[in-house]
């Protein structure tokens, strides 16, 4: 009944698409059509919330007459696809909410509002389907709608490189997604889920099954090495499908690899995990060493999406480990900490980006070494994106540490993993772990500092102004959310119950039972972590030494010229940027992973020209791995374009010769 | 019952405690250099002068600016409370382990680095960029340590931490040496202190902390340096409850010990004080772009340490 509900609302998104294609010239349609698509995902997230709480442990399937003729569309609902379900479609209905609002300053709405509603679509069904064809189906739609909300802005420069690296990748990485499911299937062509579970692939297919799948939808995850597509296409939409993009369409590929690996390829082998962890410990710490590069507002943000997908990853990798043993219960803690943190980063995510659209419309910019000071203007917006910084950066009692602090719980347990070479490997991944987390409080200190605090440095962000009501509040209600996520882990981790319990057999214990609503996931005495205890108290001290000293000591204050040792400069330009925020953390790990330089030219003395610094960095990633297929595909489609200009006489030559190698071919292969 | 007693006169403990760590510890160093000093309670005299006198915000600033020191000085503060003193018996032990701890602290430096770009002025600057740049690396030594300590205790908990090194098992061990070496070096990094910082100083191009806070005034800056004295307080008390943790209090000893506890705790103050003032009357204040070198040697000890027992338990 609720599959079949959903799969209604989601050909309704469908209509909604040609509709608004239709109806695109009318000013009143972006409202509409952005409204409809927030009721039709507010339905889809209680739908789906109401599966996952009441009936969890049932599976929902549906055949539809639709697709490959002898096999038809197979959908499926379990708890798993029920969790991402609730992903989605929160992310989708606050990005929908923002849109009510930001939609109405698009300058170009046809190339934005036909392709919206099918792009929420094609997410949703990435979760239901149940067969190859369905699945790869729904997958290609969702790229292709969100390529072409990339090229919504197609006139600039910057843009069509992005979207055309992004249609690239996206389909190499189908491609190798399809090859996946090829392998999962076998000879016999099994393309329905079930088929595959029945029967699990092992040892070396299993092996080309996992490469394939960390390919495509690893890719499609923005894992390093294969992100590079990710901070280009990102920043380039619209700033709600960024939000999408960055906080939804990363997780349903994640869900694409906890599908495979958890459900269709059956018990899974000690070194698979390797594999996600050595993947997930480099692009937690490369994510958040790139974003600390940029001064680009959204480009940060979507190399710090490359950074939680990596935590993410992490998490998997152990669960993956651990089931690999047999510990069931260290398994289901693994997964609880990945999957909480999928959801806490669509939360942030979203967030931060729906706040750097605010900022993008109130003052047109998003180089951060033009903005500054947007606190006094945009109140509310600024503390809308403080709370998310600090949930993405970890900051107790904010949802993004709870996550975190059970992603480390479950790297303590691994001493118990009987293969050496994780044991080697975990406590390294630990403390890669440990950096990034550490190093995203520096990277948005950055981002909220120069962004927000300060003064500002350019005429656009000193006559910025509040963004409209519609679009404040989604952003104040996913800040609400991440602060309940935060506060109330045990909610969370009791809901994920039946999708550990689906994919690895065990649960962490009930949290919800706990005195005091502590979160204990192990054992008493083992480690306790209560948000609610800890926010009360330092509320209550806070409010308490505030009144206090306000009451009895002094209240007295004074408004004056900043002191800044008595030298304070008028011009702003004397501020910190990001760049020079930057500066210490180029120089210690800078100077390896992005061969940075630093060049001074100092006049010579008596000389009026002014001293220059100049930072050279170099993306090595690009350099060594793209950059050389690239010139090999270019060589290989110039020395190809030389038969393009043939003669008949060679070309009829050409075709008899081939002709004639087929036969032989043949002939000898028999 | 008890245990709420115990976690209020820990609260009221740290708090009074700390500035009298901050004294003695400006006093022994003076005493070194053959200075007279100033006396103990010069610390307190500072603070309530500073309560009394007026405010002066500057124009840029926003209201961040004015709710950071209290937040800065709550987190802070609820943190050092939450590491046992001079008995494991806290009633609010069970909200954080130590891993929570260590991210609390980080809270604090969160909010105070934005404090130091909110006038946007270049000293606050400076300062912020420098101090996330030291926690970007002090932070995941720490959580290495915190790492080796609970494969060691099979936990995070602190006063489960503190009850196995008082108990038979836990003998010498390579691991426990590292991680009190880069404890130690974390501390004095994270404290401002030198060789990474120097808190004595004004307007010298190596500061960091000071440099952050320039724009602080009245009761804005008393809650700031009573904030950075409950962090030294607290770090001399967390190295104190893992590596001498003898006299505090158990859950289930009488009254006598809790008093037994807290003149311990005294001795571990006046000790700790003590050779830090000693250690840094003995080195010099390095470059800042020598410190990562110097956190670098911590995160590997740690590093090291949850190694070693990863391969075996007994190391």
């Amino acid at each position: 009944m609720t599959l079949l509900l959903l799969l209604w609302l989601q050909a309704s998104l469908l209509g909604l698409g040609v509709l608004a294609a239709v109806f695109v010239r009318f000013r009143a349609t972006s409202s509409i059509v952005y409204g409809a698509a927030l009721v039709i995902c507010g339905a889809a997230l209680s739908l789906a919330a109401a599966y996952l709480l009441g009936s969890g442990a049932f599976v929902e399937r549906a055949t539809l007459p639709l697709g490959i003729p002898w096999m038809g569309a197979h959908f499926r609902l379990d708890s798993l696809s029920a969790f991402f379900a609730i992903v989605v479609n929160l992310g989708a209905a606050a990005a929908s909410l923002y849109g009510i609002g930001y939609g109405r300053h698009e300058t170009e709405p046809v190339r934005v509002l036909p392709f919206f509603p099918p792009f929420l679509a094609g997410m949703n069904l990435v979760l239901l389907a149940d067969d190859a064809f369905t699945f790869l189906l729904a997958w290609e739609f969702m790229s292709l709608a969100s390529w072409a909300l990339v090229l919504s802005h197609h006139r600039e420069a910057a843009n069509a490189h992005a979207g055309y690296v992004y249609l690239v990748m996206a389909s190499f990485g189908t491609l190798a997604l399809l090859l996946a499911f090829g392998v999962l299937a076998g000879v016999d062509g099994a393309y329905v889920f079930d088929q595959m579970r029945a029967r699990p692939v092992d040892g070396r297919l299993a092996g080309l099954a996992l490469a394939l799948t960390m390919i495509g939808a690893g890719s499609k995850a923005g894992a390093v090495p294969l992100h590079v597509w990710l901070p280009l296409a990102h920043p380039a939409a619209p700033s709600h499908v960024s939000a999408l993009m960055s906080g939804v369409m990363t997780k349903v590929a994640l869900y694409g690899i906890v599908r495979i690996l958890f459900d269709l390829m059956g018990p899974p082998a000690w070194w698979w995990s390797v594999v996600l962890l050595t993947l997930g410990g480099a692009s937690a710490a490369m994510g958040v060493l790139y974003a600390l590069m940029q001064h680009d507002l959204k480009r940060l943000l979507a190399y710090h999406t490359v950074e939680n997908v990596g935590i993410i990853l992490i998490g998997l990798g152990l669960a993956l480990a651990f089931r690999a043993d047999g510990a069931g219960p260290a398994a289901a803690l693994a997964l609880a900490a990945a999957l909480f943190h999928v959801l806490n980063h669509s939360l942030f995510k979203s967030l931060l980006f729906l706040g750097a659209g605010a900022v993008l419309r109130a003052t047109g910019e998003r180089d951060m070494e033009r903005l500054g000071g947007l606190i006094h203007r945009m109140p509310r917006t600024a503390f809308a994106f403080l709370v998310g910084s600090a949930a993405i950066a970890a900051l107790p009692p904010l949802n993004g540490f709870a996550s975190e602090w059970l992603t480390f719980q479950a790297i303590l347990v691994s001493p118990q993993l009987s293969s050496w070479t994780l044991r080697f490997l975990v406590p390294a991944v630990g403390a890669l772990l440990a950096m990034s987390a550490a190093l995203a409080a520096a990277c948005f200190v950055k981002a909220v500092g120069v962004t927000f605090l300060g003064r500002p440095r350019s005429a656009a962000a000193a006559g910025a102004r509040e963004v409209d009501v519609l679009s404040l509040s989604a952003m104040l209600v996913l800040a609400l959310l991440c602060l309940l996520a935060g506060v109330f882990p045990g909610v969370v981790i009791d809901g994920l119950a039946p999708v550990t319990q689906r994919l690895v057999d065990a649960r962490v214990a009930p949290q919800l039972a706990m005195p005091w609503l502590s979160v204990v996931p192990i054992g008493e005495g083992r480690s306790s972590y209560n948000p609610l205890l800890l926010f009360l108290l330092i509320a209550v001290s806070m409010s308490v030494t505030a009144f206090a000293i306000h009451r009895l000591a002094s209240h007295a204050l004074r408004r004056s010229a900043a002191w800044d040792c008595g030298t304070p400069d008028a011009s702003p330009a004397t501020q910190y940027t990001a760049g020079s925020f930057a500066q210490p953390i180029r120089r210690v790990f800078g100077t390896f992973l992005f061969a940075a330089r630093e060049e001074i030219t100092m006049p010579a003395p008596g000389e009026t020209r002014p001293a220059r610094l100049r930072v050279r960095m170099r993306d090595l990633v690009w350099e060594t791995l793209y950059a050389p297929i690239g010139r090999v595909v270019g060589f290989a489609s110039h020395q190809l374009n030389r038969l393009q200009f043939l003669t008949i006489r060679k070309y009829l030559t050409l075709v008899f010769a081939l002709l004639v190698t087929l036969l032989l071919a043949l002939v000898v292969w028999h | 019952m008890a245990t709420v007693l115990v976690q209020g006169v820990q609260l009221l403990l740290v708090l009074l405690l700390a500035p009298f760590l901050t004294g003695y510890v400006r006093k022994v160093r003076a005493r070194l250099l053959r200075h007279r000093g100033p006396p103990f309670l010069q610390p307190y005299r500072d603070l309530v002068r500073l309560l009394h006198k007026e405010v002066v915000v500057a124009e840029s600033a926003s209201r961040l600016f004015r709710v950071a020191p209290y937040l800065i000085f709550s987190a802070v503060w609820v943190a050092a409370a939450l590491v046992p003193t001079y008995a494991t018996e806290l009633a609010f032990s069970g909200a954080a382990d130590l891993i929570v701890i260590v991210a609390m602290l980080g809270t604090a430096r969160f909010f105070l680095a934005l404090a130091g770009l909110d006038v946007g002025t270049s000293f606050g600057g400076i300062g912020s960029s420098r101090e996330m740049m030291i926690a970007a690396l002090a932070e995941p030594a720490l959580l290495m340590i915190v790492f080796t300590l609970s494969l060691l205790a099979g936990s995070t908990q602190l006063s489960t931490v503190v009850a196995y090194m008082s108990g038979p098992d836990v003998g010498v061990r390579i691991s426990l040496a590292l991680s009190l070496v880069g404890l130690i070096i974390v501390g004095i990094s994270e404290c401002g202190r030198i060789p990474v910082d120097n808190p004595a100083t004004h307007l010298e191009l190596t500061m960091v902390h000071e440099a952050m806070v320039l724009e602080y005034s009245g009761r804005h800056l008393a809650m700031i340096e009573l904030a950075a004295s409950l962090k030294l307080l607290l770090y001399v008390s967390l190295i104190a409850a893992i590596f001498a943790p003898w006299t505090i209090a158990e859950a289930g000893q009488g009254v006598e010990w809790y008093f037994v506890g807290i003149a311990g705790y005294g001795a571990k103050l006046a000790v700790g004080g003590f050779a830090l003032a000693v250690f840094e009357t003995a080195v010099a204040k390095m470059r800042v772009f020598r410190v990562s070198q110097f956190l670098g040697m911590a995160l590997m000890l740690g590093l090291l340490g949850t190694l070693l027992l990863f391969v075996s338990r007994t190391l």
